[in-house]
């Protein structure tokens, strides 16, 4: 087991490092920061300054390793635009994105399940048909769409929620800044988490769905109700529990990516969190946020999948046979 | 004016963002104009971009090389300590540092020195009628809170550790910042110990950066914000369609122009091998008659340009209507053309940012069919602004055949444009830096360095119009026009909208 996790560490590590020189290579392609540093008439000869204090002559290389060697230390250098170290701007921007995208992911689950239980139950009605055809338009239309639809019915048009902006903040233990526990805080959170779970909506009620008419076909339901339990009972004390094994898997995983798509939305609604800081910066060439962004991404996906790999091992030893095998 | 019983509250978002709070930090019209409602330069400029008496109550040129200024008095920062001319010389210091963005504000070998409290002199080395245009921008500094604060130095893209000067600000202007979340809002409050009468009636002004236009333009229809700029044009019915907003247009200082590498010997992206067809005069003259700036003006712009036919906008120039703009004319093109011996065309590529000016990569589309009509293959190569300008400008080596820029000369002085966009340069910037297609004529570079230090305006005004008439008859650039303003407001608010799109709190008002 100790070995098997010292292995996957090591390849987590060379994820990490390949996804890291990837991204700085890309970096070369995205333009030129030192235009976007100073004004229009900054001469040439300033700007050719300004470049090599940066160490943006050095090879690629030599920039490369001076970073990781930094980031190592967490130390992801200053943005550009905002004069403020990246750590420090990307720690303020975390709550917003936290916040935004457990939210999001709660309402996934409990209008997802529900939903998924009913389409399972009363295949045929009027009603599950429409939901199913309502989760269509979920997987089907682009998260920003989606997200200027609802600003221009909800906000613009029926005036009920605010279109933009995390509303008023209240800070917790100094650091924290969270929108959870004001009016507008949370009234700025509807629009967004139903933008960004949207899809993971659909995907567990699609997901709750199949399980429930699977579930709900074996022999031991047909047992259940032979021995004359309550309709509830099997429903929900014996099906659904069965299905809520994937759906729970499934949700685990997707959280990452919930965290890292939350840049559209957060873009749509001028959410200030990290993926608006990322796209904000990729605008202005700000390398080091989007270096030190996309290492964070990067690590969250490899520290999801470790977890997940060794919770399959500790579960079925089989995994860990082959992997020593191989 | 100003009843502070009732809380009036202006929210503005502005498709940017408000980074670093230092003045010196970045030369840029939005961060300097916010700045511009805290902290006040020597000079100030009307709602007319007239300039008037600010810090400074009024000013003499003793000689050709000597100016006096005569410094306002009772005057406070924000913190409470007193201006006076010890401020002015260190904030002359602190602005020719060397990580001040602002350098060209001040002569470099101008010497300052304090007659008393309120009076400060400048030494030039060279006359310079226009010293002070750029100084409504160049904003004074309190010394001992800098030195109190370790902020010296300006705070520069460079710094490994900014100063505290990047977050907080201590002016003398209308305004004070009462909190600053760079990317994320940034709250005025007015400046109660201010030195003028307050020509608004706001008590706070939240500013929020809305970078996605639909957002922002839905947050204005929602009545979340009072105020955004800008609006994109194809969004102005439905911003005068709804009964609480309206759409506040006028013309921008900017003048967009194309330009053509005169600078090689032959054009990388063209068919034409062994020479260089933009150094022949007719070529040139062709490409600008063979574009219909009224259709483009309808069509792309929906009419929110002003075709110019200089590389300045009209109101800057007391001479501009001297001049005009050679007529559309296809046929005339297509003989041109043929004299220069180009009856069939020819081939080259065209650069064209897509992100920063209005419509940019529509209007370099549209210029792309009118060049197909008279046989001139152009391809495009439009990009975002990152990428444009690490391509067109210096460090990219000028790699640009025929191109599309921008220019808002800061001083709001002909020199600026004549010096920057037309100014001989070699590879590396040095001359005019952003004359990207290294267009050259001694006769234009010798009149630039009678205009810089020629004191009678009349006298200097027919030295900028020889130089015009020169590019003109040259046709060193095509001229196109000045883009509009657009800004989104509620109807309940009052704002004067200057050309310069410097966004002015002090003059508004919440009815």
């Amino acid at each position: 087991m100790i070995a098997f996790a010292i292995r996957r560490l090591v390849q987590a590590l060379g994820v990490m490092l390949v996804v890291a020189l990837i991204s700085f290579l890309m970096f070369r392609f995205v333009g030129d920061p030192v235009n976007q540093l100073v004004g229009v008439d900054t001469s040439p000869q300033e700007r050719e300054a300004l470049r090599q204090a940066l160490g943006l002559n050095d090879p690629v290389l030599v920039q490369f390793s001076r970073f990781i060697q930094k980031a190592v230390l967490l130390d992801f250098g200053i943005s550009y635009q905002f004069k403020q170290p990246v750590a420090a701007l990307i720690a303020s921007r975390l709550p917003a994105t936290l916040e935004l995208s457990f939210v999001s992911a709660l309402f996934a689950l409990v209008v997802g399940v529900p939903m998924g239980v009913y389409t399972g139950l009363y295949r045929n009605t009027f009603l599950a048909r429409s939901f199913l055809s309502i989760s269509l338009i979920g997987v089907s239309l682009p998260t920003f769409l989606i997200g200027i639809l609802l600003i221009f019915v909800v906000s613009v048009n029926l005036g009920w929620l605010p279109s933009f902006g995390r509303g008023e903040t209240v800070r917790i233990g100094g650091f924290w800044s969270t929108g959870l526990l004001t009016k507008s805080g949370l009234q700025s959170l509807i629009l967004p988490s139903i933008t960004l779970g949207l899809f993971q909506m659909t995907l567990i009620m699609r997901l709750v769905r199949g399980e429930m008419l699977e579930v709900l076909r074996t022999d031991y339901i047909k047992f259940a109700r032979a021995r004359g339990l309550s309709r509830r009972a099997i429903n929900f004390g014996h099906a659904l529990k069965n299905t809520l094994v994937p759906v729970i898997t499934i949700t685990g995983l997707q959280l990452g990516s919930i965290i890292a798509f939350a840049i559209i939305t957060e873009t749509v609604f001028q959410w200030p969190g990290m993926g608006l800081l990322f796209l904000q910066a990729v605008q202005n060439v700000d390398i080091p946020i989007m270096a030190a962004y996309l290492l964070l991404i990067a690590f969250l996906f490899v520290a999801i999948n470790f977890i997940v790999d060794l919770a399959y091992v500790a579960v079925d030893p089989r995994i860990r046979l082959g992997g020593a095998a191989s | 004016m100003g009843s502070t019983a009732q809380a009036e509250t202006l929210r503005f978002a502005f498709q940017g963002t408000l980074n670093a709070l230092d003045p010196y930090s970045l030369n840029e019209t939005f961060t300097l104009g916010m700045l511009g409602n805290v902290y006040e330069g020597l000079t100030k400029r009307d709602k007319d971009l007239k300039i008037i008496p600010g810090l400074a109550e009024s000013w003499e040129t003793v000689d050709p090389l000597t100016w006096r200024f005569k410094l306002r008095e009772g005057v406070k920062f924000a913190n409470g300590n007193d201006f006076n001319a010890d401020d002015v010389i260190f904030s002359a210091e602190r602005i020719r540092a060397e990580t001040s963005d602002l350098k060209t504000r001040i002569p470099a070998d101008s010497t300052w020195t304090k007659i008393d409290d309120y009076t400060v002199e400048v030494k030039l080395t060279s006359p310079n009628p226009i010293l002070h245009y750029e100084w409504d921008t160049w904003y004074i500094l309190d010394k001992e809170w800098a030195e109190a604060e370790g902020a010296v130095t300006p705070v520069s893209a460079r710094d490994t550790n900014p100063g505290p000067a990047a977050f907080k600000a201590n002016g003398t202007g209308p305004f004070a910042i009462d909190s600053h979340e760079p990317g994320v809002k940034t709250i005025f409050k007015p400046n109660e110990s201010w030195w003028g009468t307050p020509e608004h009636n706001l008590t706070e002004v939240v500013f929020t950066p809305i970078a996605a236009d639909g957002t922002r333009v839905a947050a204005l229809l929602a009545g979340d914000v009072d105020l955004v700029d800008p609006v994109p044009v194809q969004d102005i019915p439905r911003v005068n369609a709804d009964p609480n907003t309206e759409a506040l247009t006028g013309p921008e200082l900017r003048v967009i122009h194309l330009g053509f590498n005169q600078f090689r010997d032959e054009l990388p992206t063209s068919d034409v091998k062994g020479k260089n067809p933009f150094r022949d005069v007719n070529v040139r003259k062709a490409f600008y008659q063979a574009i219909d700036i009224e259709a483009i003006k309808a069509r792309v712009m929906r009419d929110l340009a002003t075709p110019v036919p200089l590389l300045i906008a009209n109101e800057l120039f007391a001479h501009s209507g001297d001049f005009q703009r050679l007529p559309f004319d296809p046929d005339a093109a297509k003989q041109l053309l043929a004299d220069a011996g180009y009856p069939d065309g020819f081939t080259v590529a065209m650069d064209c940012p897509n992100d920063r000016y209005v419509n940019d990569e529509a209007i370099c589309q549209a210029v792309v069919s009118m060049l197909a009509r008279i046989g001139v293959t152009v391809n495009l190569n439009a990009q975002p602004k990152a990428q444009y300008f690490a391509k067109v400008l210096a460090p990219g080596g000028y790699d640009t055949d025929f191109y599309l820029l921008g220019w808002t000369p800061g001083s709001f002085d002909s020199w600026n444009v004549i010096t920057n966009l037309a100014g001989c340069r070699d590879e590396t910037g040095k001359g005019g830096p952003f004359n990207l297609g290294g267009y050259c004529s001694e006769e234009v570079d010798a009149l630039a360095a009678k205009i810089v230090v020629e004191n009678d305006p009349a006298t200097r005004d027919q030295l900028i119009k020889e130089a015009y008439t020169i590019m003109t008859n040259e046709v060193s650039h095509i001229p196109m026009h000045q883009q509009s303003l657009v800004w989104g407001k509620r109807k309940n608010i009052d704002i004067v909208q200057r050309p310069d799109n410097q966004v002015l709190f002090y003059w508004a008002n919440v009815n």
